[in-house]
């Protein structure tokens, strides 16, 4: 892509969306974008910017979805709420029929769609789960996205993906033009501003971690080393749950994968060597899930 | 291949929507209005429907509940695709036995999930972040 090209679209998008694109991300348009021109039949990036400047309005209001969606919604994959509807939770509810308290650990909320989403899981069978305690902790690097995830207002756009409409009529009601989560379920879950490349052993002991779609962003030493403390504030008999396209395998061993459950693993009891976060590990991911 | 009715009395959303229900494997009917819809449903009832609510004639709601009165006319998956995108009536229709519930704008994305949602078809492959 070529530099005017490329100012071109920095521009567009800081106007139409305040999305504030830094000078190296070519690579980033490149991918959300070509697709978008192959659809309407454009070879090439260049062409996508002729007719942008020739006005076309349709193809600027898609140019500036495709660049700020925010890769997530409501039951994402489905898969891996499957998982914690079948497998995980039924085994934690006899594990800890003792102590009667489970943590769960969203390590990349967004905007909120993933810890809300194990919310309402939590609450469809809250017949099973009355006297227990149930702790839901969302992080994310972003204090903007937490502030949405907190809020937990979604345009009609966003409660239309993943989510089935009996879960949207029990559990949200409208507020305006969007949709707001309800309360009880919003008090369910507790936010924290964390970044993945610092130290996060305050956060206590978890039976369930969620990272999702987070670690593709960094490289492979520095997801090594958050693997093996991810493992170190994991029960031994935890569930770890990573994106549909992540894997721990060829990576590290602390981790096993589950036959027949993908994206679903457990501690193998092996103990990283992972102390501390990587010296020098200042760089900023984007959120991922 | 399955197939979807679409009923709508914009011929605007109609083409739409079949253009995606095509591209989604479906082999689409259209009908502008219940009455006409209720028509085709009585010769043969299709997999999916998606319904418009109002319309001239017949509108959705009243289609709905004459379909399930229908020999067979619980089975298609019915899936309400309008602009009336408040609580009350999103819960009329589905004590009426919708399926699923549609709020326009609609884009492939949504008519994906939703179909997906109750089975129409299969999960899309995993998607890349």
């Amino acid at each position: 892509m070529n530099q005017p090209d490329y100012e071109f679209l920095r521009k567009l998008l800081r106007d139409k969306s305040g999305l504030d694109l830094s000078a190296d991300k070519q690579y980033l348009i490149e991918s959300r974008l070509l697709p978008l021109a192959r659809k309407a039949g454009l070879a090439s990036i260049s062409d996508l910017v002729q007719k942008l400047r020739d006005g076309s309005s349709t193809l600027v209001s898609q140019v500036v979805e495709a660049m700020t969606t925010n890769e997530t919604f409501f039951f994402r994959d489905k898969v891996p709420f499957d998982h914690f509807r079948e497998m995980i939770m039924p085994e934690l509810l006899k594990a800890r029929a003792n102590r009667r308290s489970i943590r769960i650990w969203c390590a990349a909320c967004s905007t909120g769609q993933e810890p809300y989403s194990l919310a309402m899981s939590l609450k469809e069978m809250s017949a099973a789960l009355a006297g227990w305690r149930v702790e839901i902790i969302a992080t994310d690097l972003s204090q903007e996205v937490l502030e949405k995830s907190k809020a937990g207002l979604y345009s009609q756009f966003e409660v239309q993906r993943g989510l089935p409409i009996q879960l949207l009529v029990k559990y949200f009601k409208q507020a305006g033009e969007l949709w707001q989560i309800n309360s009880d379920v919003r008090g369910m879950v507790q936010h924290r501003q964390l970044n993945l490349l610092h130290d996060f052993s305050q956060l206590g002991t978890f039976d369930v971690v969620f990272c999702r779609n987070v670690l593709i962003y960094f490289d492979q030493d520095t997801k090594i080393n958050i693997f093996g403390r991810i493992a170190k504030l994991m029960e031994p008999d935890g569930f770890l749950v990573l994106g549909a396209a992540e894997t721990v395998v060829g990576l590290t061993d602390v981790f096993k994968p589950l036959a027949d459950r993908r994206g679903l693993y457990r501690p193998s009891g092996i103990v990283s060597t992972a102390k501390a976060p990587l010296p020098g590990a200042s760089r900023v991911a984007a959120a991922g899930n | 291949m399955k197939s979807c009715l679409v009923v709508d009395d914009s011929s605007v959303v109609r083409k739409i929507a079949r253009r995606i229900l095509e591209e989604l494997g479906f082999s689409v009917v259209e009908a502008e209005d219940g009455e006409r819809a209720l028509e085709l449903c009585t010769k043969s009832l299709p997999d999916a429907i998606l319904l418009d609510w109002n319309m001239p004639v017949m509108d959705g709601y009243d289609f709905l509940g004459r379909l399930r009165r229908l020999p067979g006319g619980e089975g298609p998956k019915v899936v309400f695709c309008t602009t009336e995108n408040d609580i009350d009536h999103i819960s009329r229709a589905l004590n009426a036995g919708a399926n699923e519930y549609i709020m326009k704008p609609f884009d492939k994305e949504i008519v994906a999930a939703k179909f997906q949602e109750v089975g129409l078809i299969q999960a899309l492959s995993a998607e890349s972040a």
